[in-house]
């Protein structure tokens, strides 16, 4: 019976010796395809005796069949190459910088009001953002600012008008939360305010965020037990405060809020001078005359008010020496806040 | 406010150590923010006696032998340049090891070939002056009174032994502008008795010599006590050394003793004081009353000073002889030979004295004892102390004309009810009514107690306490806040909290501008004209109108913005000043617009976002992305336009709207504001700033408050391509609008290539669109996405010019 060794012998060598998939479809014309040689054997079967037809019939298929098989490992072998070859071919240094654009941050002082709204968002206020631009009666007189006494002169005013001004405080926000709804409140009122003063611990224009409780039976103690809360929430899980007596004409008694130094706990260091203790805010018990300014029944109802000059929070918080730098706005500055 | 502590101890007892009554004043609501020992620097100087002193040959030395007492022995020997010193002397001998005030040390000398153990001071080598010891000032060693004992510490001869605290006090609280005002507060802290200035006099003759002190009703208002007293006989002399000491640590110089009495109540009790020459008061007369408009007074800083009628005058009958409150006229100045004085304790209002205060610049102690606030005892016990003192110290002989014209306040002490309860209920502790009571009676309060119930008898000096509030600060600031016991609100009802939408929206906007690579930046809400005229705006811009503040701090702050370019501009400059290549920065914040000027009303305070930009990699297509970014972001989409900016680039401005609402512009800096920018040359050769300004306002009301989900329609899109020449005139916009216009099936059109050639035409250029066909009814058929495409064409063609290639 013919086995074609022959033919065996080229295919096997010829496939030995194929290197890619040009090469493989080449092997595939020259053997396998139509005008290949494997092909071209079935035209001999004319010349085959008819009884040994269907042997040579089957000779041709095995040997098509057993090419065929080569091909398919070769072609599996050289797919394999190639991916190979071209995962070679794409390789690159993937330490090399990216195209993206870099990531930029919020302003220091964006960043610490929010992680002030934050924590006072969880104790249940909310957030009213008033006009810069105010009235005399909102920003002085119904917070029992009168027009005759000192306590005026405590803040330089830059006046637009003999009545129009640009806030000193965010104090006027408790005007207009109490003007727009009855107890209970919890406001916090962040914003800008200005002062007519320039130096290096002084800006014309800062911010201050405001806070306002407002509800039956509010006390002296709710307001440390609240700047408690504060003060753990921005600087450290033991903080604590400490209030001593202090003036502001729209709360009674009035108070400076000082923080445990949050750099040494306490014991004294330069951040506290040597005291243990951090000055941060003030505030007091609302001034009855307050609350009759908006028509609350300071029998019915007592509350609790706040400053905090954001600008210290950030310079303490951030470790920052100089309040103008806050306003200077170089990049190699403002790109160190981002966390 | 300056206090000496030996003289605040003359007023009560004090037994604690001065750092003790520091912290005691801070626990009562008066800082201390200095202390200062007067005899700090100075170490192992004392009162030498000079046994003999011989000339060194060919110098200008002496060679002293010095006995300094026991500790330091009795033969110093101490070489002298001085002239004034001579044998038996007793002068500050600084020995071998002494310190003296600027870190001077005192070791043995050689001196022209001589050893030097120690030294002698001068007056001023101890930082005193003639003031606080007579000799100090002079030229050579300091010679001290003779009975001055041998070997005492200098510090306690020169009574430097002593501490000036520098107290500051709260506005709410005039009456403790005075050595007795804080002697009251240490006797309450400490629980001592208050030993009150000797407020006696009594007048050495009856007669009342044609004398006259009025006040005019108009002025009443201004001044509602005037006393006056007449006192005769004046002597001229020098006050005792001790009222002089007091008078220059606290920053007065000694004049005379009339004058020193003056000022020395102002001190003690708080009281301002003037004394008037009577002989040159025409008509023997003081008339209270309004300056006439531009009337002048010559004060006794020898300066004329024009008034209006807003200023309080002091006159005579025919002239103004001392401004109210501030100052006293160069007019009726105390002179060596004034023998008659009419002594002048008032209270002016204090308003009207930081008015003129102000108006005229001068700044006066009396004027701020005024501006804080006198009160009427303060003005009864101030000419009570004067006269006190005046005849103690043999000054003058008291008269019997004493002059009191009142508005008519009450004298009375005022009345106050109080709860105890109610205190309490303010500070949410138990005080124990006892304890209120002795801290209150410890203040001068009168107490009487019914039951729960207090009825107080206010001090008179008391202005600021009117309720409970105020008297639950008193109670607590005695007892000590450290008794406050925090709690959380516990009465308080539950709120909800946090951002609302809007204001979380605007976070989240900074938020996605940082995740675009731009800082957050802060600039001030002011700036002057210049920075508009830097932006090239026309007379009429409306950028203008702007508010103006009444009082700048400087002219370059002297209006609100009505834009926020400049800011940006300036961020841009100052970092390409400090060598940074690139920068991407947004502030959001507002203008001020004013609805009407002169300002009738607040103005419009009007959000803008602004966005600036620049660095080699900066386009404005990089900038425009960003902002695309953000409608986006929001689930908006922003129509760009040409637009037009004084200060932007004529071919690089685009007006920015959305869903027809106007929000600002985004463009290039024109090159002439480049140019003006403070920055070198250099380094403004390749700069390009891109910048945007959006109305954050009117975007805001844009934001989508619900989302609704939009299911696929399912039905079958084509896509269709589309090449265009045009003029390069032809806005990629324009194309947009019309084929949008044209075919109602275009659901999308978007530009992917765009080029110009020659071989297209002088003045063409190429445009690829990509469109979308879709109807969601329908599937759309190859057939009608080419109709529709013919259609587009033929629209385009017909009028924009347009061929399709």
């Amino acid at each position: 019976m013919k086995d074609f060794s022959e033919i065996r012998e080229q295919v096997r060598s010829k496939l030995e010796s194929v290197r890619d998939a040009v090469e493989l479809s080449d092997f595939w014309q020259s053997y396998l395809g139509k005008t290949g040689v494997i092909s071209g054997l079935m035209k001999e079967m004319k010349s085959v005796p008819a009884e040994e037809k269907p042997l040579f019939g089957k000779a041709v298929n095995d040997v098509r069949e057993w090419a065929q098989e080569l091909y398919r490992t070769k072609s599996a072998e050289i797919k394999k190459l190639e991916l190979k070859q071209r995962y070679e071919r794409e390789s690159i240094d993937v330490t090399m910088p990216a195209f993206g654009i870099p990531q930029a941050n919020l302003h220091p002082i964006t960043i610490i009001k929010h992680q002030m709204i934050d924590v006072f968002a969880g104790m249940g206020f909310e957030i009213f953002e008033g006009p810069e631009i105010e009235d005399d009666d909102h920003n002085f007189t119904r917070l029992n600012v009168l027009k005759d006494h000192p306590s005026r002169d405590m803040q330089d005013t830059f006046w637009l008008t003999d009545d129009l001004l640009l806030r000193t405080h965010t104090s006027p926000g408790q005007i207009r939360t109490m003007d727009a709804k009855k107890p209970p409140i919890k406001v916090l009122v962040p914003g800008k305010v200005f002062r007519s003063d320039s130096d290096a611990t002084h800006s014309p224009m800062f911010s201050q965020m405001e806070g306002l409780v407002v509800d039956k039976g509010i006390t002296l103690c709710d307001l440390q037990g609240m700047l408690d809360r504060f003060v753990r929430g921005m600087f450290s899980d033991t903080a604590k405060t400490r209030l001593r007596p202090s003036y502001f004409p729209f709360t009674e008694p009035s108070v400076e809020v000082d923080v445990s130094c949050f750099e040494c706990g306490g014991k004294g260091c330069p951040l506290c001078k040597g005291t243990g203790w951090i000055e941060v805010l003030g505030g007091g018990v609302v001034n009855k005359k307050v609350l009759e300014n908006c028509g609350i029944d300071p029998e019915e109802y007592s509350g609790l008010a706040f400053g905090i000059g954001i600008e210290r929070i950030t310079m303490l918080k951030y470790g920052i020496s100089h309040m103008g730098m806050l306003f200077e706005n170089d990049l190699d500055f403002l790109s160190q806040f981002k966390a | 406010m300056k206090i000496l502590l030996s003289w605040l101890k003359e007023y009560v007892d004090i037994d604690v150590p001065v750092e003790v009554l520091v912290e005691k004043l801070f626990g009562s609501g008066f800082e201390v923010e200095e202390t200062v020992y007067l005899g700090k620097d100075i170490e192992k100087v004392v009162v030498g006696e000079v046994t003999s002193i011989e000339p060194l040959e060919g110098t200008h030395l002496h060679v002293c032998h010095v006995d300094c007492g026991g500790e330091y022995g009795s033969d110093n020997l101490i070489l002298t340049g001085a002239d004034n010193v001579f044998r038996g002397a007793k002068v500050p001998a600084a020995v071998v090891g002494a310190k003296l005030p600027g870190g001077i040390e005192i070791s043995p000398r050689k001196m022209a070939g001589m050893m030097s153990y120690g030294m002698l001071c001068s007056g001023e080598e101890l930082g005193i002056d003639e003031n606080w010891q007579e000799g100090a000032s002079v030229h050579g060693i300091l010679i001290l009174p003779e009975d001055s004992k041998t070997g005492e510490d200098i510090v306690k001869t020169l009574a430097l032994d002593d501490y000036l605290l520098d107290i500051s006090i709260t506005a709410n609280r005039p009456d403790c502008q005075s050595v007795l005002g804080i002697a009251r507060e240490v006797a309450a802290f400490l629980r001592k008795p208050l030993k009150e200035p000797d407020y006696s006099y009594n007048c050495d003759n009856t007669g009342k010599p044609e004398i006259s002190v009025s006040v005019t009703d108009d002025a009443k208002e201004l001044c509602p006590r005037y006393l006056g007293h007449y006192i005769y006989d004046v002597k001229h002399f020098d006050s005792p050394r001790e009222m002089k000491r007091r008078l220059s640590v606290c920053g007065f110089g000694a004049i005379d003793a009339i004058v020193d009495i003056t000022n020395y109540v102002l001190l003690e009790v708080g009281q301002p004081m003037h004394a008037y020459d009577l002989d040159t008061l025409d008509g023997k007369s003081i008339i209270v009353r309004r300056a006439a408009d531009g009337e002048k007074i010559v004060t006794l800083d020898e300066k004329e000073r024009v008034l209006t009628r807003e200023n309080l005058l002091i006159c005579d009958k025919t002239k103004g002889v001392g401004l109210a409150g501030i100052m006293g006229g160069l007019n009726s100045e105390i002179e060596p030979t004034t023998s008659e004085i009419l002594l002048e304790a008032a209270k002016f209002r204090r308003d009207s004295v930081r008015k003129t205060s102000r108006a005229l610049g001068l700044h006066t102690d009396a004027a701020a004892r005024f501006e804080k606030g006198v009160d009427e005892y303060g003005v009864e016990i101030g000419m009570a102390r004067a006269l006190n003192l005046v005849q103690k110290m043999g000054v003058a002989k008291i008269g019997a004309s004493h002059f009191d014209v009142s508005a008519g306040e009450s004298r009375e002490c005022r009345m106050a009810e109080v709860s105890v309860k109610k205190v309490n209920s303010v500070l949410g502790i138990e005080v124990p009514q006892k304890e209120i009571v002795d801290i209150l009676k410890a203040l001068q309060f009168g107490v009487s107690e019914n039951g729960d119930m207090l009825t107080l008898t206010i001090p008179r000096f008391r202005t600021d306490i009117e309720n409970y509030q105020d008297i639950a600060e008193e109670v607590i600031r005695e007892y000590g806040y450290s008794h406050v016991v925090p709690t959380f609100l516990d009465s308080a009802k539950v709120t909800a909290g946090g951002l609302n939408a809007a204001q979380n929206k605007e976070l989240g906007v900074k938020k996605f501008l940082c995740t675009q690579g731009f800082y957050e930046v802060q600039t001030l809400a002011m700036y002057s004209r210049r920075e508009l005229d830097m932006l090239r705006l026309s007379e009429d811009a409306p950028e203008r109108r702007a508010v103006e503040l009444l009082n700048p701090i400087t002219d370059n702050l002297s209006i609100m913005r009505t834009t926020m370019a400049p800011c940006m501009i300036n961020v841009i400059s100052e970092n390409v000043k400090t060598d940074h290549a690139a920068g991407r920065f947004f502030e959001l914040a507002n203008v001020y617009l004013p609805k009407a000027l002169p300002l009738t009303e607040p103005p419009e305070e009007r959000k803008i976002l602004c966005l600036g930009a620049y660095g080699a990699n900066e386009s404005y297509f990089t900038v425009k992305a960003a902002i695309e970014a953000l409608a986006a972001y929001n689930g908006l989409t922003f129509r760009f336009e040409r637009g037009e900016r004084p200060y932007l680039h004529p071919g690089i401005c685009a007006e920015i709207s959305c869903d027809g609402v106007k929000l600002g512009t985004l463009g290039k800096l024109r090159y002439e504001a480049v140019e003006g920018l403070p920055i070198d040359d250099g380094k403004k050769a390749d700069l390009s700033i891109f910048l945007a300004e959006l109305d954050y306002t009117a975007l805001s009301g844009l934001f989508k408050r619900e989302l609704k989900y939009t299911p696929d329609s399912g039905k079958t899109k084509i896509k269709r391509d589309m090449s265009l020449v045009v003029s390069k005139k032809t806005l990629c916009v324009e194309i947009e609008d019309a084929a949008k216009k044209a075919s109602p099936l275009l659901s999308d059109i978007r530009l992917f290539d765009h080029f110009e050639s020659e071989k297209l035409g002088i003045g063409k250029k190429s445009l690829s669109f990509s469109l979308i066909f879709a109807d969601p009814a329908a599937d759309v058929t190859d057939e009608l996405a080419d109709a529709q495409t013919d259609k587009i064409v033929a629209a385009l063609s017909e009028q924009l010019g347009a061929v399709r290639r």
